[in-house]
């Protein structure tokens, strides 16, 4: 157990690794002057000398590597050209609004999604089981944009039950929190429920094969508990992997959906670095997420080996 | 099951069984392969769809509702969102097939050449491992970000984060494929590895690579209206409906249907081709279909 657990951790090194050499890679190896493209069309060539130095550009490739590698292993994600804060002291300026928002959207989709894949499972091939279905193409097929500018449309401008924008800390004010978080919730939330819907349905379907499903029926085990305790779980794990995968498409969708609603989160500084051209934020955030991503995926995998007595390494 | 002996089955019927049944069949499929070929008319025959020039400004027509004149009204520049919506299919499919040709030819290249080559499997699915951990919108605007925007550059920052699906995909064909008789029997009788990758082992990713197109082609005409949404897209001069529907924000509580309507023909277009993979997807991959 023990030497799994610690394989795994180490499997996640070489793609730690790949990760961050992708990222140096990025800005050295993008045609042109990256020096010249951050600074923007109207730069001097002192700002872009400037600019070259910053980021380490005019020396030699691998030493390069090697220092940005070990900032990296410091902590240090860079400096923010424009506002010449470190990129790390940005993150967790910011990290509130966007945690709050993922976690909102976690919690509501799974129970939201969960119970509805259950039941599409169960009433598999009838109209409910379709009905479910259907709307997990929708879920899966309207941007979270549109979505959430069709929300704010209806129940922000219309009926004036949510605020249009904005963000308020839970820590202050829960209520106003919630009236704000309500909308971008549901909006980001279509394609994650729409996700962990589907493969619910399609692991509790598996599982309503088994042996053991009949025989529980058999010796007249209520039906609720068939479902809820021996199929769901017995499919937890694909479910569970399912929402740990999908963090990856909720971290494209808090980007956008806190543009959309206003919210001051890193989605946010995100578009003000694009807008400033500012590449340190960019590729501070992509390994700030792609090692969060990392990191989920593997605790995931350790807690599900533990978990699952059928998993063995 | 039970009486199939008793009836005579034209032949052809099993197959594609003419319209009628098709339509009975899979309504949803085909309701979506309609919209997605109005799509490509519309994109083709633009200028004809009673549209005008989709850059012209008119500074007196600003923000007008719809209209006889302009049938979806006018944005906060005076120009026609009827003419715009349409000859944003242009670039969505654009964006939406160039992706999906490139990332599968590529992502098909890596991905049998990884699946076959031993030595290279661990190191080439490890880059793979490491690329899909990086959210691919954040990505995308990084590459744009970098390289300046145009249509080009973001058909390839769109490009590179789809890649590791499908070679992940190729590569699970291949290493089921390469156990199979034939090929054992391919390689004892002496056929180059060209050639039985292209002869035996291509043949049975085909099922398999159709269905990713179309979700790749979806996906990509997302990212490209997120991608432009954010500002890190296709040049604001480009009528995209991601650029639309960012150009559209300020005015939204006065005239949401600036964006609306952009954003009503991206969802229902990724709807439409998502659900002609689905529909793909049953009937040429089974495998897959009884999975999710």
């Amino acid at each position: 157990m023990l030497s799994f657990v610690l394989k795994r951790v180490l499997s996640t090194i070489p793609v730690m690794g790949i990760v961050a050499l992708t990222v140096f890679l990025l800005l050295r190896l993008s045609p042109g002057d990256p020096a010249a493209v951050i600074a923007g069309d109207y730069a001097t060539a002192e700002q872009i000398a400037r600019i070259r130095t910053q980021l380490g550009l005019d020396q030699p490739i691998l030493i390069q590597f090697v220092r940005w590698l070990g900032d990296l292993l410091r902590g240090d994600l860079g400096v923010s050209i424009f506002s010449n804060l470190p990129v790390s002291t940005l993150i967790a300026q910011r990290i509130e609004p966007t945690s709050m928002l993922a976690l909102t959207t976690i919690v509501f989709s799974v129970i939201v999604a969960v119970p509805l894949g259950v039941l599409a499972a169960w009433k598999a091939h009838t109209w409910v089981d379709r009905a479910v279905m259907v709307f997990a193409v929708i879920g899966f097929s309207v941007p979270v944009f549109v979505m959430g500018y069709f929300l704010i449309y209806g129940f922000a401008l219309g009926l004036r039950w949510f605020p249009v924008q904005g963000y308020r800390s839970p820590f202050t004010d829960p209520g106003l929190f919630l009236s704000h978080i309500t909308l971008p919730t549901l909006a980001l939330s279509a394609i994650y429920i729409a996700l962990i819907a589907r493969i619910t349905r399609a692991s509790v379907l598996e599982v309503l094969e088994e042996d053991y499903i009949r025989t529980a029926r058999a010796k007249g085990q209520a039906e609720t508990k068939v479902l809820l305790v021996h199929a769901l779980g017995n499919a937890a794990v694909p479910i569970v992997t399912v929402i740990g995968l999908g963090v990856a498409l909720l971290i494209g969708g808090v980007v956008v959906t806190e543009s959309v609603f206003n919210i001051p989160g890193l989605g946010r500084l995100v578009v003000d670095a694009i807008q400033k051209r500012d590449y340190p934020i960019i590729q501070g955030l992509i390994l700030f997420f792609s090692l969060l991503y990392i990191a989920l995926n593997l605790i995931i995998d350790i807690a599900y080996t533990l978990l699952d007595p059928r998993i063995r390494y | 099951m039970t009486d199939t002996a008793g009836k005579a089955i034209p032949i052809g019927a099993t197959m594609f069984g003419g319209w009628r049944p098709l339509a009975a069949r899979y309504p949803f499929v085909v309701v979506s392969a309609i919209i997605i070929t109005l799509t490509v008319l519309a994109a083709v025959f633009a200028p004809l769809l009673w549209t005008t020039n989709p850059l012209d400004l008119n500074p007196l027509q600003r923000l007008r509702p719809p209209s006889e004149a302009s049938w979806f009204g006018t944005d906060q520049f005076g120009r026609d969102i009827w003419t715009r919506v349409v000859y944003g299919t242009r670039v969505s499919l654009a964006v939406g097939i160039a992706v999906a040709v490139l990332s599968i030819s590529i992502g098909l290249f890596i991905g049998l050449t990884a699946g076959y080559i031993r030595i290279l499997d661990g190191i080439v699915m490890r880059v793979m491992d490491g690329l899909m951990a990086i959210p691919g919108v954040l990505l995308a605007i990084a590459l744009v970000s970098l390289s300046g925007a145009s249509l080009t550059t973001v058909i390839i920052a769109i490009t590179v984060p789809e890649i590791p699906r499908v070679v992940r995909l190729v590569r699970a064909v291949v290493l089921t494929v390469r156990e199979e008789p034939y090929v054992e029997a391919a390689i004892a009788a002496g056929t180059s590895l060209p050639m039985i990758l292209i002869r035996h082992v291509l043949p049975n990713c085909v099922p398999a690579l159709i269905v990713q197109a179309t979700y790749v082609c979806a996906s990509a005409m997302l990212t490209e209206a997120i991608l432009s949404f954010l500002g890190a897209g296709t040049p604001p001069e480009i009528p995209s409906w991601g650029n639309m529907m960012a150009e559209g924000r300020a005015f939204f509580p006065i005239a949401p249907r600036i964006i609306l309507f952009p954003g009503a023909a991206l969802a229902l277009t990724i709807l439409a081709v998502n659900v002609l993979g689905d529909g793909l997807r049953d009937r040429l991959d089974p495998k897959l279909a009884r999975r999710v």
